[in-house]
């Protein structure tokens, strides 16, 4: 009784804010109304006894994904007013198909029926008293489905160099280590014993600014930060592009990075 | 059936995961203005997948279902993260993340 109790609130708990989910005017507010869902969720895999994935499902959607969609949001400088416009337009179109999907899926829910010979399947234990949920996914996860394991690394390695290979910008001011030029670097190169004379302070030997030159010339040329080569880079980068797109209009162009 | 949702029978889980995937359809249609809004429907659908998956598992007493959850969740997260890096790139170039904007792609 108590565990009914507890899987109609968590389910709920989890359809309603799944609704805000979706229906929310700030998408903020619909990022956080996602991480409730994805707790509920947890409580439902938990009463259903998967605990392995009840945690995973926590730890990866709330610590992860979660946060990611809420630093994207906070991000993007976007006019929340603006994003409700044309719900009206389109609720019909989507009430209509999710009343389709709904009466579908009802007609399949109540049609359907366990195989008759289902009891004898082999069947891999979700848990027993002397195993629990964790140890017994370990078992089958690292030797029967070792194969997918190792896809799912792979898909997950795809989608970091994807991420990162999308996102990143090779930006003409950016700092970048010169491993060599600091090895080759000297003592002699950057250090300067003075005599500092009693009573005449440091502003007689040309005070304390070093180095002596500005940092455009001091750095070894080509590397960094001077006008001349930035420009060069931009001209470079415009004629290499695939597309030059103009910024749309009457929107301005973010650059956030 | 057998252990843990012996109480509660698999019909209010199908069903819960019936109502995410209507709801995860209908975000997806509703939310025309907003990209990251139809990512999370996304993310809802898959949810309900996975609800499907856990609620088989522990009905038949199989772990093969929750193995596959594990799988669905791993997808998820390298879609999301995917999908999150082409908003970002698609704002800076275009200054929205309008779906009707999108439409430039056309040739």
């Amino acid at each position: 009784m108590m565990t009914q109790i507890v899987f109609y609130v968590f389910a709920a708990v989890l359809v309603l804010s799944a609704t805000m989910v979706v229906c929310a005017r700030n998408p903020v507010h619909s990022v956080l109304f996602l991480i409730l869902a994805f707790f509920n969720a947890a409580g439902l895999f938990l009463i259903a006894g998967a605990e392995f994935l009840a945690m995973t499902l926590v730890i990866v959607y709330v610590g992860a994904v979660a946060v990611l969609f809420l630093f994207v949001v906070m991000m993007l400088d976007v006019n929340f007013a603006r994003m409700r416009e044309g719900v009206q337009r389109y609720a019909p179109i989507g009430g209509v198909v999710g009343g389709v999907l709904l009466v579908e899926l009802i007609m399949a829910f109540t049609h359907w029926r366990v195989a008759t010979n289902i009891d004898q399947v082999g069947h891999l234990v979700p848990s027993s008293p002397t195993r629990t949920n964790t140890a017994a996914l370990g078992d089958v996860l690292y030797t029967h489905y070792i194969f997918l394991f190792q896809s799912c690394a792979l898909v997950l390695l795809v989608a970091m160099i994807g991420a990162i290979v999308l996102t990143l910008r090779d930006r003409p001011t950016g700092r970048r280590q010169n491993i060599d030029r600091q090895h080759d670097r000297t003592a002699a190169d950057s250090l300067e014993m003075l005599q500092v004379p009693l009573g005449a302070g440091v502003a007689a030997q040309g005070g304390f600014l070093r180095p002596h030159t500005s940092y455009d010339v001091a750095a070894v040329p080509g590397t960094y930060g001077t006008q001349a080569w930035r420009e060069q880079e931009m001209e470079e980068e415009t004629q290499t592009a695939l597309v030059v797109i103009a910024p749309a209009t009457g929107t301005k162009g973010q650059d956030n990075a | 059936m057998h252990s843990a949702i012996e109480g509660i029978g698999l019909a209010p889980y199908l069903s819960i995961g019936a109502i995410l995937l209507v709801l995860g359809v209908f975000g997806i249609f509703v939310n025309r203005k907003n990209v990251i809004i139809i990512l999370m429907s996304i993310e809802l659908i898959l949810l309900s997948a996975n609800i499907n998956f856990v609620a088989f598992s522990a009905a038949t007493g199989d772990l093969s279902g929750q193995v596959m959850t594990l799988f669905v969740l791993t997808i998820a997260a390298a879609e999301s993260a995917i999908g999150l890096a082409i908003v970002t790139v698609y704002f800076r170039n275009r200054g929205s993340i309008e779906v009707d904007d999108i439409t430039m792609m056309k040739g």
